[in-house]
């Protein structure tokens, strides 16, 4: 176990908070920044698929994570920073703009759904959230002239002023920079008195009131980044799919995003890159599976979405602090050994309506 | 000085009228109690302060501003801060957090400078900690720094809840029955702390409280409701020799 000796508060407010951190976070930088070296093309490709999915899992993870606010339709905000970027691409707006330009009109376009979520909460936001995701669905659809219906849209090379970013090694590394960088600027927010705030609406909204805090503020600001995020992550999708087309942003598409977050762990954000890497890696898994089984069973439609529901429901049920919650517990038990309380993480029952964890 | 002014303050929810026409005025620097029976409305008047509920008729004036219908998240800003009779804190989060939000009114970055926490929030969060710890240290709460709200006992709760009211540096803070769930022990810690915060802090205090003893022993001035209406204001003996408030508890 590590003890540390604190004498400055500034040791409670840095990233890194003692010598253990630089060694295993370095060693895990040093880890993926080699990745395209050891790891195939094929893989390289994955994992800049997960580093997709980690960029739009941590803005999943605000909004549902940190504010309390759940979304059945970040599918379409995937939608809107795709197509966005890849209609200005086509334009010939450079990469950088298009792509900055992309997440700024997500997050618009996230603040104004906010603005009605404002009035609901849990089942009811959900729902609204995936009316939502049909609608962009159905614009996708049918605004033929900007989108290309269901022919579908191409994506240009990713390219910046000549620089060939199309090859697996320099997408891997384009996807890996952006997460990085999203990642800080998250951790910061996390830290500071705006995500206090989120975390304040998300525990208890009354209390948060008294505390000065403006809610529909609070809660549209949550919307907006965690949309701007997702369509940021929608851009770099475009160059990964090269050909878009409305059914890769469906209801399927947002519960994998919501899969994300609470398999990973709701509330943490090592439980964004968790979530990530299960889900990016989840369908190689099931494929998998598929070649093990008798063709009766691998042929059924509907197989893959299923699998995803049976193991969101699982986490639900037996762990539903993730896969993060469940590698706490595990540190712990060896921190602790030989002298762990077998009861240490069983779930006690509440009786108080403020004991009830939310 | 009068610090918090209600006039003729009424609620009506549909049909019931949960107050009515309650004047009362609360002086700067004094401990001020409400006490009732149980359904009196006391702590509707208290969220008619705190603004979480709308009033129907009257007006209420907090140092020289009329409150009536300001937005209830800049009631904290104005410098009134309350605690809720069941706490309500953020219970995911440490005590530490918990007394960090309360700093929250007197933040002065945006959300560029938070994303990119730049030394100007480093600065903030510096200047919010200190004042946090000065709570910790006038309330004892130094072992409870780095716990999660959800496997702290009752008491502490209460406490913290206090801690974090007083992390706004209110000038008038609105506590709804500090000692429910309390000890004899920690009721009595309760006692000293109130005298604490109301004069070595200087802080207003109106409370809402159950437990005769605390608020004979606390309060400079108590006031008796029931059934929605004022019944007398006074000090601790006055009211509770006052005929009608003997009915109120006992009966005819």
């Amino acid at each position: 176990m590590r003890f540390i000796r604190k004498t400055r508060y500034d040791q409670d407010i840095n990233l890194i908070q003692h010598s253990g951190h630089i060694l295993w976070y370095g060693l895990l930088l040093l880890a993926v920044f080699s990745g395209p070296f050891w790891l195939d093309r094929f893989l390289t490709g994955e994992f800049a698929l997960v580093f997709i999915y980690a960029i739009a899992g941590l803005g999943l993870m605000i909004l549902v994570g940190y504010t309390g606010l759940v979304s059945l339709g970040h599918a379409a905000f995937l939608a809107i920073g795709a197509y966005m970027h890849a209609y200005l691409l086509n334009a010939g707006v450079p990469l950088p703009i298009a792509m900055t330009v992309a997440a700024l009109f997500s997050a618009l376009i996230g603040g104004l759904v906010g603005i009605p979520a404002l009035r609901m909460t849990g089942i009811y936001l959900a729902v609204a959230t995936l009316a939502f995701a049909v609608i962009v669905e159905q614009v996708l659809v049918h605004w033929e002239s900007v989108t290309g219906g269901f022919r579908g849209m191409p994506v240009p090379r990713a390219e910046i002023a000549g620089l060939d970013l199309g090859r697996p090694a320099a997408f891997y590394y384009l996807c890996l920079v952006i997460l990085l960088g999203c990642m800080i600027l998250v951790m910061n927010l996390l830290r500071s008195p705006t995500g206090r705030a989120m975390t304040a609406v998300r525990d208890s909204e009354t209390s948060a009131e008294s505390m000065g805090i403006h809610l529909a503020r609070t809660k549209t600001l949550a919307f907006a980044l965690s949309a701007g995020l997702t369509g940021l992550a929608g851009a770099l999708f475009a160059h990964r799919l090269s050909y878009l087309a409305p059914d890769a942003f469906t209801i399927i598409t947002s519960i994998q995003l919501l899969l994300m977050v609470v398999v990973g762990g709701v509330g943490s954000l090592h439980g964004v890159i968790y979530g990530a890497i299960f889900i990016g890696l989840l369908p190689q898994g099931i494929a998998i599976f598929r070649d093990a089984v008798p063709p009766t069973v691998a042929q059924i439609p509907g197989l893959e979405p299923a699998i995803f529901g049976l193991i969101l429901i699982l986490f639900l049920i037996y762990e539903p602090l993730g896969i993060y919650g469940r590698w706490r517990k595990i540190r712990l038990f060896f921190e602790e050994f030989p002298l762990y309380r077998k009861a240490t993480y069983k779930r006690q029952k509440a009786f108080l309506r403020t004991e009830r964890l939310h | 000085m009068t610090l918090l002014d209600a006039q003729e303050i009424s609620v009506h929810f549909g049909g019931v009228k949960a107050v009515q026409n309650v004047s009362f005025s609360v002086a700067e620097g004094e401990v001020f109690s409400i006490v009732g029976p149980n359904g009196a409305g006391k702590t509707t008047i208290f969220n008619l302060v705190s603004r979480i509920y709308d009033t129907t008729h009257g007006r209420i004036v907090f140092d020289g501003e009329d409150i009536t219908t300001i937005a209830t998240h800049h009631v904290a800003e104005l410098g009134i801060a309350r605690t809720f009779q069941n706490t309500e804190l953020f219970e995911q989060e440490t005590v530490l957090n918990n007394l960090l939000i309360g700093c929250h009114v007197h933040r002065q970055t945006n959300l560029i400078a938070d994303l990119f926490f730049l030394p100007s929030v480093r600065r903030q969060e510096l200047r919010f900690r200190q004042q946090v710890e000065d709570v910790i240290d006038l309330l004892d709460l130094q072992s409870y720094r780095d716990q999660v709200i959800a496997n702290l006992p009752y008491g502490v709760r209460k406490m913290v809840e206090i801690a974090r009211a007083l992390c706004i540096k209110p000038k008038l803070l609105l506590l709804d029955e500090p000692s429910s769930g309390l000890n004899p022990e920690e009721t009595d810690d309760l006692m000293f702390w109130l005298e604490d915060i109301n004069e070595e802090l200087g802080i207003t205090v109106l409370m809402v409280e159950h437990d005769m003893n605390l608020v004979s022993q606390a309060s400079d001035r108590v006031m008796a409701v029931a059934d929605g209406q004022l019944l007398t204001i006074g000090t601790p003996e006055e009211v509770q020799s006052h005929p009608e408030v003997l009915r109120a508890y006992l009966g005819d």
